[in-house]
């Protein structure tokens, strides 16, 4: 499987990350050489085969939704490269 | 005595008589570091205050006669647990200046139980990587060969538990984190089933396959760590609700009548002559000790390096996509709309091997081709599951090697992908799987570099590999050999 230029773009917007055409090019010759090493997965049959999307099989427990760690405001708003009286501050998103 | 290597048992010996205070043995650590860490880089943060206030706080405990097994002893912590008031930056740009508003369960449980935390030690970017050559930090060395990788992505617990500058340390394991690090430094890694230790606080790679566990120099150290470890935890969906056994108490039962398969596919070509010796020794060693060695078949084997990255990069695109730049991590400067600044603040943050899984995660999840890539890697992630549960009805422990060869040159596999994704090749099963597994010294190559053995068990079974591990330690030596 060969991915183009085209493509690694495409998944660069999807992914919110910038490629510069060098990197561009370099992405699609290594992603290319990986899903190589991916395709080969197509020799082996897997009609009926139940996906396995966990690696243990217990039903996810369930709990009441009770309000726990309140006041966290200062210390969760420290880790913000930039607030704003009590918020995160972003770049306008309209005009 | 030298302080720097002895085992967990002794120093807790050695604090509970106080021949020995906390206070003492964390500054012994501290100064080790402080002399070998700018050669080794094993270290991200280290946390001399918190340590000794610790330690403080310890001997205070052990002079009340209220001391467990771990009060005192000084540990070093992957830095991708999150420690309330201390820097977690997963070896990443993004978050190196990241303080965690919150504890990752396994830190508060060790903490609780008295350990003294050292510091937060190097690793590859987000778990990423086989040679700790991703971290935005700066690659941590082998102790045994300064030239040489420690192995990945827990490289510098693996390198500070090596060279004594901790009596032991905690790492994770999505594909191979712990083992693989632990055989390429001679040290004894354990991985325990998915599940089994709480994810909670630690910063995620693949949620269905990270684990954490003890990187110690024996067995023994292993058991005592995971103890304190190990249990359900409300806070983690994905935890299991099962009783801890005494892993202390199991390391004793005997290896006689053990039955043990080596599965062909294992010592294929590319296996390296040193590795094999070394491992094929251990074969021997255990039927000595009056356990069965039988050769089985794990058919899937070859297909799991595909699968594991298809699934775990598609994990980690997903769990990465929380790192916008708004609530925390990295921001760029003056961005000029908010899709910017996040492309921007991404693309600065993470280093190239993160941003190519992050790349290769979207694309197999993306429209057109989810069914192609990862519902058909989901389905084989099944067989390979499936092999090892086949394999179990006939034995009670798979012995592997844990790596094809031995440390690899710093810079020698770091600009092919596909070349260091193949060194997790006898690793990754057994998280697709959500085995446990345990890495042993068995001895060394022609460049006296360790060699490492795996010994893979049934769910929920670490007190059987804890058991076979220490049997083993008992007859052999290698795991008491340091690097010069």
């Amino acid at each position: 499987m060969s991915i183009d230029a085209q493509t690694v773009k495409h998944v660069a917007t999807l992914a919110r990350l910038q490629a510069s055409p060098t990197e561009v090019e370099a992405y699609a010759e290594q992603l290319s050489r990986i899903l190589t090493l991916m395709e080969t997965l197509n020799s082996l049959p897997t009609e009926g085969v139940m996906p396995m999307s966990h690696a243990v099989d217990i039903p996810i427990p369930e709990r009441d939704d009770v309000v726990c760690h309140t006041d966290q405001r200062e210390a969760l708003l420290a880790c913000a490269a930039d607030t704003d009286q009590g918020h995160f501050r972003v770049p306008k998103i309209i005009e | 005595m030298d302080l720097s290597h002895i085992s967990l048992t002794d120093a807790a010996e050695l604090l509970r008589s106080r021949s020995l205070s906390a206070v003492e043995l964390t500054r012994h650590f501290l100064n080790r570091i402080e002399t070998t860490d700018p050669t080794l880089n094993a270290f991200i943060t280290v946390d001399a205050a918190g340590a000794l206030a610790a330690a403080e706080a310890a001997d205070l405990r052990l002079a009340q006669g209220q001391a467990t097994p771990l009060t005192g002893i000084p540990l070093a912590i992957k830095d991708l647990f999150c420690t309330q008031g201390l820097r977690t930056t997963c070896a990443s740009k993004m978050l190196q200046h990241f303080v965690p508003p919150y504890e990752s369960t396994v830190t508060r449980r060790l903490k609780a139980a008295g350990a003294v935390v050292l510091g937060k030690t190097n690793m590859d970017e987000f778990a990423m990587g086989s040679s700790n050559e991703t971290s935005f930090f700066g690659p941590v060395r082998n102790p045994w060969d300064h030239d040489r990788t420690p192995g990945g992505s827990s490289g510098g617990s693996a390198a500070a538990t090596a060279a004594g500058l901790c009596l032991a340390a905690i790492g994770t394991d999505t594909g191979g984190s712990i083992r693989q690090p632990a055989a390429l430094t001679g040290t004894t890694g354990l991985k325990p089933t998915y599940g089994r230790v709480s994810r909670y606080g630690m910063i995620a790679f693949a949620s269905s396959l990270d684990q954490a566990g003890p990187m110690t120099r024996s067995v023994a150290d292993a058991a005592t760590l995971l103890q304190a470890m190990a249990g359900h935890d409300p806070l983690d969906s994905t935890s299991i609700d099962a009783p801890v056994p005494d892993y202390q108490s199991g390391l004793t039962t005997s290896m006689r009548g053990m039955r043990i398969g080596i599965p062909a596919e294992y010592f294929a070509d590319g296996l390296a002559d040193s590795v094999r010796r070394g491992v094929e020794q251990a074969m021997e060693t255990f039927r000595s000790l009056g356990a069965q060695c039988l050769s089985l078949s794990l058919p899937s084997t070859a297909y799991a390096i595909p699968t594991y990255y298809i699934i775990a990069p598609a994990e980690a695109s997903s769990n990465l996509a929380r790192y916008d730049g708004i609530r925390f991590g990295h921001r760029c400067a003056d961005p000029q709309d908010l899709q910017e600044m996040y492309a921007r603040s991404r693309s600065e943050g993470f280093g190239a091997e993160v941003k190519r899984r992050i790349m290769l995660g979207t694309y197999v999840l993306s429209s057109g081709y989810y069914d192609a890539y990862y519902r058909k890697a989901q389905k084989v992630r099944r067989l390979i599951a499936d092999d090892f549960q086949s394999a179990f009805t006939q034995v009670d422990l798979l012995l592997t090697p844990t790596t094809p060869e031995t440390a690899f040159r710093i810079g020698e596999k770091n600009s092919d992908p596909v070349q260091m994704y193949l060194s997790d090749i006898f690793t990754i099963n057994v998280n697709l799987a959500g085995l446990p597994g345990l890495s042993l010294p068995c001895g060394f190559d022609e460049n006296n570099l360790p060699v490492g053995v795996q010994l893979i068990g049934r769910p929920l079974q670490e007190a059987t590999l804890l058991a076979a591990g220490h049997a083993f330690q008992q007859v052999t030596d290698w795991h008491l050999r340091r690097p010069s």
